[in-house]
């Protein structure tokens, strides 16, 4: 029983550390931009795609196609951000949430054109399959290398946005964009870099993700208010918030679909419910 | 006293710009003439023609929190869900009488409807964005669970309707159920246009338009969401009901994510905030999707999303904007302040 509760306390980590390196990108559009972007599952998708079409077509190895995949959703991100986003950055937040829904169903009726409808398979290296036994416990190779490598992002992320001047920059516009703006900030620019980045470690948390949660088309839709959970009930623009948010999701899913299958999804819709009621603004919101 | 001795006042203010008058227009007769033609011209496709007149009155209740009140939902198809299986379950357990199934599935909607919204009302943006959405996948996966009432992914079969009104039965030509179906959209219309055109409904304006301006005139912000919220839910449970009974049967997806996000695509596509806005675009969308999606439904898909970022960002107001701005240009012109949004 207790073994028991400690694998699924660490599957749930595991699943819990991906959706936070998939929602923080949509957490930092939102807390900066104000942009509800429901698309952001999309980015995460690409990047899968790209990571199965770097190893079966281009024949790379795993480790060497998830930086192509980094790569080439920042790239997307940071053109659609250029020619589409950003005309709507003022707009009302209905009009995103309609041009973002469009977008998706776009990246979907692609994802079916380009790979078809069926899932995605992943060749995991040899290293990164089967059980490591650490501290009397069997847990699985890959979701210890998916800690690891989420704890190095996030410090490299923290330490981003506390101690270099772009995160500074950042911090400034998401506090207040005009003052930031007067200061001689180029928060267009700042905008353009942190959806680049986002989109890029969505991208980066899809290719890693094939393995837990699967890839095909309908990717964006099925996990679209998990990500969207995490941002809300962590509090946009907040890194902290965001981890703290997707690592309790990511436990209570793991726990309710091993504990009540019969109840399902249930657990988590009704807890997002109820969180959302206790905490509208987000564990961690900065605005009232 | 305060409220009785001011409200005279506000009334007695015919300068006040755009104040609607209850007329009707002979356009908006004409277009009504519309659906009753095409019960006689156009009897082979009654079948879809009833399912456009209830997908229109689903878009008219989206139209009033959305288009009015500017409450923004994902999960209305929640509300249209509880009618469906409402009506369905009542028809199931040996109570086919059609117009008691359609006012206690719309009750049904409206109370839940009635709960959620103080749930949904407090929030913000995305808060309500998120619990609505919560609420329509917790019902969905409910449904889906609860197989033993509600068949769960094989859907709700065995929906035996009793005569209309103890005289029609419901054919399979869908006569009966398209003649049902446009007379219930007319009346809830009727109501709904009043509804709209009134002090209430030029309150709701209010709300989107300027919600912080509206608790400083005096207006109970949150009661009227709870009730103009109530009152949509209510209405897209009497559509829910209306499938159930015209289609007998109610599948998993009448709750479905799918289903909300396409109501809101319609009401944009026709312009959402004008009630023939939502009628047009449901008539549209389904004839589309008809046509479009029996050809590939993938492709119907990519096009209809990519409608959609072309409309959000060209064309804002939908086909009915649209032909206002054509329209009505003449007139527009001494009128700046509209003309800048």
């Amino acid at each position: 029983m207790l073994t028991n509760l400690a694998g699924i306390l660490f599957d749930g980590i595991a699943y819990g550390s991906l959706l936070f390196l998939i929602g923080i990108g949509l957490s930092v559009t939102m807390g900066l931009m104000n942009f509800i972007n429901l698309a952001h599952g999309a980015f995460a998708m690409l990047g899968g795609y790209v990571c199965v079409a770097a190893m079966t077509r281009l024949g790379l190895p795993f480790l060497a196609s998830l930086p192509v995949a980094f790569i080439v959703t920042a790239l997307a991100g940071a053109i659609l951000e250029r020619t589409l986003y950003q005309r709507l950055y003022r707009a009302s937040q209905l009009d995103q949430v309609l041009f973002s829904i469009g977008l998706t169903f776009m990246a979907i009726a692609a994802a079916t054109y380009f790979w078809g409808p069926s899932q995605q398979p992943v060749q995991l290296p040899e290293f990164l399959r089967g059980q490591v036994r650490l501290l009397g416990l069997d847990l699985g190779a890959y979701r210890l290398f998916l800690i690891a490598l989420v704890i190095v992002i996030t410090v490299s992320l923290v330490w981003l946005v506390a101690h270099t001047r772009f995160g500074a920059q950042v911090r400034a516009a998401v506090d207040n964009q005009q003052a930031a703006a007067g200061m001689g900030i180029h928060v267009n620019r700042i905008f353009a870099l942190t959806f680049a980045l986002g989109s890029g470690l969505a991208g980066l948390g899809g290719a890693l993700g094939i393995d837990v949660l699967g890839l095909d088309p309908t990717f964006p839709v099925k996990y679209m208010v998990y990500f969207l959970l995490v941002v809300s009930v962590g509090g946009a623009g907040s890194i902290k918030g965001t981890l703290i948010a997707a690592l309790i999701l990511g436990v209570f899913d793991v726990a309710g679909k091993y504990y009540v299958p019969e109840v399902g999804a249930f657990v988590i819709y009704a807890l997002m419910v109820l969180l959302l009621n206790l905490f509208p603004a987000g564990l961690y919101g900065r605005r009232a | 006293m305060t409220a009785a001795a001011t409200a005279p006042q506000r009334t007695a203010r015919p300068t006040m710009h755009r104040l609607p008058d209850g007329r009707w227009r002979r356009i908006e007769i004409f277009f009504w003439l519309l659906p009753a033609a095409a019960f006689f011209l156009l009897p082979g496709y009654l079948v879809l023609g009833s399912q456009i007149l209830i997908i229109a009155l689903f878009a008219l209740s989206l139209d009033l929190i959305l288009g009015y009140a500017g409450i923004v939902s994902l999960g209305h198809a929640a509300f249209f869900g509880i009618g469906a299986y409402a009506a369905g379950l009542l028809a199931v357990q040996g109570w086919g009488e059609p117009l008691s199934g359609l006012l206690v599935a719309g009750a049904l909607a409206a109370a839940v409807g009635y709960l959620v919204s103080f749930m949904v009302v407090r929030g913000e943006d995305l808060a309500r964005l998120m619990v609505t959405l919560g609420i329509g996948l917790l019902l969905y996966e409910a449904a889906n669970k609860a197989a033993f009432i509600t068949g769960g992914v094989d859907g709700l079969s065995g929906v035996t309707m009793w005569k209309l009104l103890g005289v029609f039965p419901f054919d399979l030509s869908g006569k009966v159920a398209y003649l049902y179906s446009l007379a219930v959209l007319f009346l809830l219309f009727v109501l709904m246009r009043r509804l709209v055109n009134s002090p209430f409904g030029l309150s709701l304006r209010g709300l989107r338009e300027g919600g912080k301006r509206m608790p400083a005139i005096g207006v109970p912000v949150r009661s009227r969401q709870v009730l103009i919220f109530t009152i949509a839910a209510g209405v897209a449970g009497v559509a829910g009901a209306l499938l159930a009974q015209t289609t007998q049967f109610v599948g998993l997806e009448v709750l479905g994510f799918p289903r909300s996000a396409e109501l809101l695509i319609m009401l944009v596509l026709g312009g959402a905030g004008r009630l023939y806005g939502a009628l047009i675009g449901a008539a549209l969308f389904m004839v589309a999707q008809e046509y479009f999606s029996g050809l590939n439904p993938v492709y119907w898909q990519f096009w209809i999303g990519l409608l959609l970022v072309m409309v959000v960002l060209f064309a804002r107001g939908g086909i009915i904007g649209a032909a206002e701005t054509l329209c009505m240009r003449p007139w527009r012109n001494g009128n700046e302040g509209r003309a800048a949004h």
